[in-house]
């Protein structure tokens, strides 16, 4: 493939860090044509944005050396072409769009500013810049465009974020487009809008893209031809049908086996007591309705899933009932006593029984605190197990039951993988023998193939200590495996519930259709299917 | 924009109120006096009857709580009392000296600012590693060099050993130039050292990975994307060094004789002279209050999600 727009030789990347040489990418190839997307796949680790970081000359060095290899654009090797050679080309004719636009945006400066940079810095007029970057911004589909060059990052939603970044990469009509994880910090139906557009203009402009992500889903819906990464290396490379029905390496087969959304569904027990109860809660921000009589009933070992996206009130729900917020009005009954009147003291013994997993255990675990102390806190706090040797064996047999190893105690939370965090973060919550375990997107930082474990890892507990679940969540696949019921919110309220089935199957509300729709299914035919499906509406 | 000034000034009141009234009590509390340390001196020969005619005279029998009140009453009319050891209103004393220290603080401030953003700049840019570690390790060598041992040396150095700059009968720029160098240099070191740290740290932001991306050239990066961010911290860091600058001021004009209130400072201190020092307090305090309120007013226009009201985001 040597008439390829842009091809990579057997590039090595090594990352000389203090701890020793990383080598983040080995031997590492791929090619991208006009009007092609090729979608390289991979974990966190794998080394799957290094290659397009080369490509850019965006790599930090040092740390990272560049051992071998070459990358070919338009007859010449851009590893080897001077500084400014390479300067020139970025932007102009290879452009890269980011995960997060929020932190990839500068905050000090207006979005019109930025975006009329990228022709700026390359020495075109500002007012034929400000007249494309006008015309842009409308075809990415901002409202006032006029308005938003004048606005700054952070007074934009982040789809409307990635899609100025967007707007911003094409000002030059580059020949590629590089896109980072590009919808990862989006919502679904964002995420579904932000694909179609990104389609849309490859349609237009013939560019080629190379799209980086970790998400299967995304793979299908809108990839040519796919390469895997796992731990620097390309395992596997072809069409996502290929990739998806023949697997050949170990690595692709796993990950494709740990996508969720295709276990059976749970039926909810009917007959278990009662547990937790909201009536009419209702919260506001100022202005904002965070949840407007938001009434809800889980049972004795259920798993009820809180479904919406961002800012429809699913954390806020769950920091009400913990009393971590003040909710406005309404009750939240815990064995038919009120939460939200309860005094200090009875409110300390439930929160005992109702423990919490937060979604970034990075930020949820005290880094200066070792995993025995971070178990054993709640035991001080509560004057529970004075003695020391039981402390020890109940912490080794907690970590045994989170699948790690009981050695670990004494470790400190910067020594683990994410994945690991997450598991101490359980082990937590387990200290205290709880009743019910509230889990605020407790995996949506995870790799997938770490979410199916620490799902089945919740499942585990579920059926063997009876522990209910209160399951917040925006990844339907994860909630469709997890949960035996699901209640759906949208800005505070809630618009349908029923059990899983029933809502994966034939939802009623507009706007759950709308989320289900949105959700993209691993298999690319599946996925096709589903995109004729919903195209007509 | 109002609100905040209005709420800043009301601020700004009860801060000077409290520097006051804590100046006075601890000026109160110190033993003696400066009229007894003035008038007690054996060589005047005052009989004790007469000094405490003397003291009469300056208010200074009166219960504490009216002396309170008289002077902060007088001090409200602009009014600073009546320097005991010089015999004469605080207010000229004032006049005359304030405009020299303006002016070494202000130039001391300026070079600072010069020296700091000069140093931080060749740490980050300098080619090679060991060149930017050991520019890097300057400002803690800085900061440690106490002022009056710069000054003395500088002095040496320049105006003994290599003649450059002369002291007697000097020109008033040449007169300026060791003593603003003295007063810089230590306000130069922190500020260097928040400088470097705040590009070091803006530099590994992912909208510098943009920047670069869109093949924006190093100096445009540095320049317009490094550079704004990294200001913020530098900024606040200044509006506190405002006491370092007042306190080096001291010192440098003690060392390079020069009249100022760091000069009448000194000596009012010895002399214990009360009114002297209330006015100077509360001139620093003012002085503060002014800074940091400017710092609070600029802070927006750099980084301008500090304009937004908290919990708009949310």
């Amino acid at each position: 493939m040597s008439n390829a727009l842009l091809e990579v030789r057997n590039l090595s990347v090594d990352f000389h860090t203090a701890r020793g040489t990383v080598h983040a990418v080995k031997n590492v190839s791929w090619s991208v044509n006009r009007g092609e997307t090729l979608a390289i796949l991979g974990e966190s680790g794998s080394g799957k944005s290094v290659s397009a970081s080369a490509v850019m000359n965006i790599l930090d060095m040092p740390p990272a050396h560049i051992v071998g290899g070459e990358i070919f654009y338009d007859g010449q090797d851009l590893l080897k072409v001077s500084y400014e050679t390479h300067r020139a080309l970025n932007g102009k004719k290879i452009a890269m769009i980011f995960q997060d636009p929020l932190s990839h945006l500068n905050p000090v400066y207006t979005v019109g500013w930025q975006i009329v940079e990228m022709m700026t810095a390359h020495g075109r007029p500002a007012d034929m810049a400000r007249a494309r970057a006008l015309e842009l911004i409308k075809r990415v589909g901002i409202a006032d465009a006029e308005a938003a060059l004048h606005k700054y990052p952070h007074q934009f939603s982040g789809g409307q974020r990635q899609r100025l970044m967007i707007a911003m990469a094409l000002m030059l009509k580059p020949d590629i487009l590089i896109a980072d994880e590009p919808t990862t910090a989006l919502d679904v139906t964002i995420q579904a809008d932000v694909l179609a557009l990104l389609k849309e203009l490859q349609a237009e402009t013939g560019m080629g893209l190379v799209l980086i992500t970790h998400d299967l889903g995304v793979v299908a819906e809108i990839a040519d031809r796919v390469v895997v990464m796992s731990k620097g290396e390309i395992v596997e490379a072809g069409t996502p049908r290929d990739i998806y029905h023949n697997a050949q390496h170990p690595y692709t087969r796993q990950l494709i086996g740990a996508a969720p959304g295709k276990g059976t569904i749970k039926l909810l027990d009917a007959d278990a007591p009662l547990l937790l109860e909201t009536r009419k809660l209702c919260k506001t921000y100022g202005e904002f309705t965070a949840l407007k009589d938001v009434s809800l009933s889980l049972h004795r070992g259920q798993s009820l899933a809180v479904v919406g996206e961002s800012g429809s009130g699913k954390s806020t729900l769950a920091r009400s009932i913990l009393r971590l917020e003040a909710a406005d009005s309404g009750e939240a009954l815990w064995k038919g006593r009120n939460l939200l009147t309860m005094n200090a003291r009875d409110l300390l013994g439930m929160r005992r029984e109702i423990q919490m997993v937060f979604q970034d255990p990075t930020q949820s675990l005290n880094p200066r605190m070792s995993v025995y102390q971070l178990i054993s806190e709640g035991w001080d706090i509560h004057r529970l197990m004075p003695d020391k040797a039981k402390r020890q064996a109940r912490v080794a047999e907690l970590l045994e039951q989170v699948g790690l190893a009981p050695e670990y105690a004494a470790r400190y939370p910067h020594q683990f993988s994410g994945g690991q965090r997450q598991r101490i973060a359980i082990a937590r919550a387990l200290a205290l023998e709880p009743e019910l375990i509230i889990c605020d997107e407790a995996v949506s930082a995870l790799d997938v193939s770490i979410q199916a474990q620490v799902i089945a890892l919740l499942d585990d507990l579920r059926a063997r200590l009876g522990i209910s679940f209160l399951f917040i969540a925006h990844d339907l696949g994860v909630v469709r495996d997890f949960a035996d019921t699901v209640v759906v919110m949208k800005a505070g309220e809630i618009v349908e519930r029923g059990p899983t089935a029933q809502i994966f199957d034939a939802p009623r509300h507009p706007y759950t259709q709308r989320l289900l729709a949105a959700n993209l299914d691993p298999d690319p035919d599946m996925q096709a299917q589903r995109r004729l499906a919903g195209a007509p509406a | 924009m109002t609100r905040l000034l209005v709420s800043r000034i009301g601020q700004a009141a009860i801060v000077l109120l409290l520097a006051f009234t804590a100046s006075f009590l601890l000026l109160q509390a110190l033993p003696g006096d400066a009229i007894l340390i003035k008038y007690q001196n054996p060589e005047m020969g005052l009989t004790p009857e007469q000094i405490a005619e003397i003291r009469v005279l300056y208010g200074a029998d009166a219960p504490i709580w009216v002396q309170y009140g008289n002077t902060l009453w007088n001090f409200l009319q602009g009014s600073f009392g009546y320097s005991v050891q010089a015999g004469v209103p605080v207010n000229p004393l004032l006049a005359t000296n304030l405009p020299p220290t303006l002016r070494l603080a202000s130039l001391g401030l300026v070079v600072a600012v010069i020296i700091a953003g000069a140093l931080a700049f060749a740490a980050t840019l300098a080619p090679f590693a060991w060149l930017r570690n050991l520019l890097q390790s300057l400002p803690a060598l800085m900061i440690s060099v106490p002022v009056f041992w710069l000054g003395i040396m500088l002095i040496q150095i320049f105006s003994f050993r290599l003649r450059l700059v002369p002291i007697i009968n000097p020109s008033e720029f040449q007169a300026l130039i060791l003593p603003v160098v003295t007063l810089s240099l230590p306000i130069a070191a922190p500020l260097a050292q928040i400088l470097i740290r705040s590009l070091d740290e803006v530099q590994t932001q992912p909208f510098v990975s943009v920047a670069r991306a869109k093949g924006a050239s190093r100096a445009w990066v540095l320049w317009r994307h490094v550079l704004r961010n990294a200001l913020l911290p530098v900024l606040t860091i200044a509006g506190v060094l405002f006491g370092e600058l007042l306190a080096g001021a001291v010192v440098t004009e003690t060392v390079f004789g020069i009249n100022g209130l760091g000069r009448i400072t000194e000596q009012a201190v010895s002399n214990q002279d009360t009114a002297v020092l209330q006015a100077i307090v509360i001139l620093a305090a003012v002085g503060f209050v002014l800074i940091n309120l400017l710092v609070d007013l600029v802070a927006p226009l750099i980084d301008p999600r500090l304009n937004t009201p908290i919990g708009a985001s949310a």
